[in-house]
């Protein structure tokens, strides 16, 4: 009898700590995010990481949604798909709406076939996977799910932006990409948009290289140099970018770069001084679009995360997307997957930048405008204290990359 | 021709590069038998000591002190680690310098952070030198062939003409005789290794600003130098020096030439198509496989020559 008692005030105060738990779970909208946080590739999720603390600080300022503050939590995938399905697995556990991933499309797929099966099988602990940057088309046309929302263009959206930057005087390009997935998703839709946008542009060589296995890139300069190509278009990543151009500067070739990732964390100082006004990024931010358009609140929130840690923003895709959550939460009246991804389609947002965007909602993909930033001297904002830094060359606007899709997506009912 | 000479010219320069690695590692290698894996981290770590000195006092000073630093930690590592681990024999040394390699990178990314460091060419020598068909030969890339050829003399000087080279060469064979002779061999693995790894630091000095200084850099020049080190045979410094030109001049021609499997079965007169068994293989070009083809030869040379190009015993 005795024992029992004990046994049913043990229970309760467990039951009391689990309510507590519960109740305080309650009062922030857990977002989980998985990327590399350690090796090789860890200063990709580290400067992710910390460009969205900044970004959820700020919204949180402006009341986050329905009253609670957003809350990011952090998992090491380690670049591997198996390691994202055990954060997916800890961020059902406890409930969270959300679970975001940012790098490697091969982890994208794993990640909405896990989140598909959970939310099958568990209607009411539903998640929402928000992907910001693996971008390999497929996954919002064959492998689109209602539970996978994209919030950066897809490759071949990217491919189109840059074939549309090509200058008019440009007729020989030659393409390099890296031997994989996504690096021949790039060769394929960068051929693909050549052939329809410039019939003029003659191809001169296309190459794939092994991934991250060239230390020296100097035979390839040798070979793009005597096909007579006058530009290098590659969305090449990593070493595999900043040694290409290191070796095409270092010989002097009259060559113009253009590239999907220069700008992201330590392209710039690997390019130098040297590719002043000869490398091109295709972007979603620079630092210098919000002087450049003459937006002081813009520019101020820039120079905010600047004055506080010493690497460049680039992320202003990320505060779209918690721009998105925040009205899309508040809409949805709770925060409930389910209702929150119907909300999310076809919704539309003013960025802050001041340009119309729209998550489509045939394959949800995010529809929003994007930049090509030269780098060169004379610029407001240098890029890793190198002197340069990537002005505006152009601008193409969302309805511009409003590219079609084959996503037959289901529903739930 | 043009890209033939320039081709040439690049693959010597890094094959240069190569042979200041590994000739360290396989000094190494040959006299301790030890594996040492974090002999490239030495090279990462000549590269990062490099920078932070020249933000101070310049490059020309950095070039020797580094090395310097890199040989003291070097024999540090030795004496204080290695030494102890050796008695319980190959494999305890192996991961012990595995060990060794991870600490140091995630050393290096804790000092100086993840991103690339900017280690710069110094301005005295951030001039092209010469032009050859139109494509720039920068000065710093006849400056690193200069060093390496001065290492190269000067190792092989020091080991045959020396005293203390002599002694070395004779540890290397016979390390108990040299022992009972009253030489201190331990001393000596300790001046090889810190040796050797000087050297790597010096290779990360002028390899450092030639590419990117960055905290995965000694991942990814770490496989390659010991393709060059089983290759070249243990205990042969000659042989580690050929082997570092022809596995540069390799990497490099591998990527001039677009052929594939399929355009030499086109000389006898068999075409290939998509239904052709093997197809894929079949028509991928040499310049997507060179990067692997070290390796390849690598393992042909292990099956039907285990002691390597010069060896002088097996490996």
């Amino acid at each position: 009898m005795r024992a029992r008692s004990g046994i049913s005030i043990l229970l309760g105060l467990v039951l009391a700590i689990a309510g507590m738990g519960g109740a305080s779970a309650q009062q922030t909208i857990k977002v989980a995010y998985t990327d590399p946080l350690s090796g090789p590739f860890a200063q990709v999720g580290d400067a992710n990481l910390k460009q969205m603390q900044y970004i959820i600080d700020f919204i949180n300022a402006k009341g986050g949604a329905l009253g609670k503050k957003f809350e990011l939590v952090p998992f090491d995938n380690k670049s591997q798909p198996s390691d994202a399905l055990i954060a997916l697995k800890s961020a059902t556990d406890q409930n969270m709406p959300f679970i975001m991933q940012c790098s490697g499309s091969n982890i994208a797929a794993a990640l909405i076939d896990g989140v598909n099966k959970h939310n099958d099988r568990n209607p009411d602990n539903r998640i929402i996977y928000l992907n910001c940057g693996a971008v390999a088309p497929e996954l919002t046309n064959e492998q689109c799910s209602f539970w996978h929302f994209r919030f950066d263009l897809h490759a071949a959206m990217k491919a189109e932006v840059m074939v549309r930057a090509l200058p008019k005087e440009t007729t020989k390009v030659y393409l390099i990409n890296q031997d994989y997935l996504f690096g021949q998703s790039v060769q394929r839709e960068l051929r693909t948009y050549l052939a329809k946008l410039r019939p003029d542009v003659q191809i001169v060589g296309d190459e794939l290289i092994p991934l991250g296995k060239i230390k020296d890139f100097s035979p390839y300069i040798t070979k793009i140099k005597a096909s007579g190509a006058q530009a290098l278009m590659t969305g090449n990543w990593g070493p595999d970018m900043n040694l290409l151009i290191k070796a095409g500067i270092d010989a002097g070739a009259d060559l113009r770069y253009y590239t999907f990732y220069a700008h992201l964390a330590g392209g710039p100082t690997a390019i130098g001084a040297g590719g002043d006004g000869r490398v091109l990024s295709v972007m979603s931010f620079g630092e210098n679009v919000a002087p450049e358009l003459g937006n002081k609140e813009a520019e101020e929130f820039t120079k905010g995360f600047r004055d506080k840690h010493k690497f460049d923003f680039s992320a202003a895709g990320y505060r779209t997307i918690f721009e998105y959550l925040q009205a899309a939460v508040n809409k949805a009246g709770a925060v409930d997957a389910t209702k929150i991804a119907f909300a999310l389609e076809g919704m539309t947002i003013r960025d802050f930048l001041g340009f119309e965007t729209t998550m489509r909602k045939d394959d949800h993909q995010l529809i929003s405008e994007y930049f090509v930033g030269s780098f060169k001297k004379g610029v407001k904002y240098d890029a890793e204290n190198t002197g340069l830094g990537w002005a505006t060359a152009a601008t193409v606007l969302a309805k511009d990359v409003d590219q079609p899709n084959t996503c037959k997506m289901k529903r739930p009912r | 021709m043009e890209v033939f000479v320039v081709s040439l010219l690049n693959g010597l320069v890094y094959g240069m590069l190569l042979f200041m690695l590994a000739s360290g590692l396989t000094l190494i290698l040959s006299m301790m038998g030890v594996l040492n894996f974090a002999h490239a981290s030495a090279y990462m770590l000549g590269a990062y000591f490099a920078y932070t000195i020249s933000l101070y006092v310049g490059f020309w000073p950095a070039l020797i002190v580094a090395p310097v630093l890199c040989g003291l930690v070097g024999a540090a590592i030795e004496m204080w680690g290695l030494r102890r681990v050796h008695r319980h024999g190959h494999i305890a040394e192996l991961l012990f310098t595995f060990g060794v390699a991870l600490i140091i990178e995630k050393a290096v990314q804790m000092t100086w952070g993840l991103l690339p460091v900017p280690y710069r060419v110094p301005e005295l020598l951030d001039f092209p030198l010469f032009r050859i068909y139109g494509t720039q030969f920068p000065a710093y890339r006849a400056f690193m062939l200069l060093i390496s050829a001065l290492m190269f003399g000067a190792i092989w000087l020091g080991l045959t003409r020396t005293r203390v080279g002599l002694v070395i060469q004779a540890a290397l064979t016979h390390p108990d005789m040299a022992s009972a002779l009253g030489h201190n061999v331990p001393r000596i693995f300790t001046l090889v290794f810190a040796a050797g790894t000087a050297l790597a630091g010096l290779a990360g000095v002028i390899g450092g600003n030639y590419q990117v200084t960055e905290p995965a850099m000694a991942f990814t020049m770490g496989p390659i130098v010991f393709v060059v080190v089983v290759f070249g045979g243990l205990g042969s410094l000659t042989g580690c020096f050929i082997a570092s030109i022809l596995m540069g001049l390799i990497q490099t021609f591998a990527v001039v030439f677009d052929v594939s499997l399929a355009d030499l079965l086109a000389k006898f007169g068999i075409t290939v198509t998509a239904s052709t068994p093997f197809a894929e293989i079949l028509t991928v070009t040499l310049p997507r496989i060179g990067a692997l083809l070290p390796f390849l030869m690598m393992v042909l040379i292990l099956v039907f020559r285990p002691r390597g190009l010069m060896g002088t015993r097996d490996t």
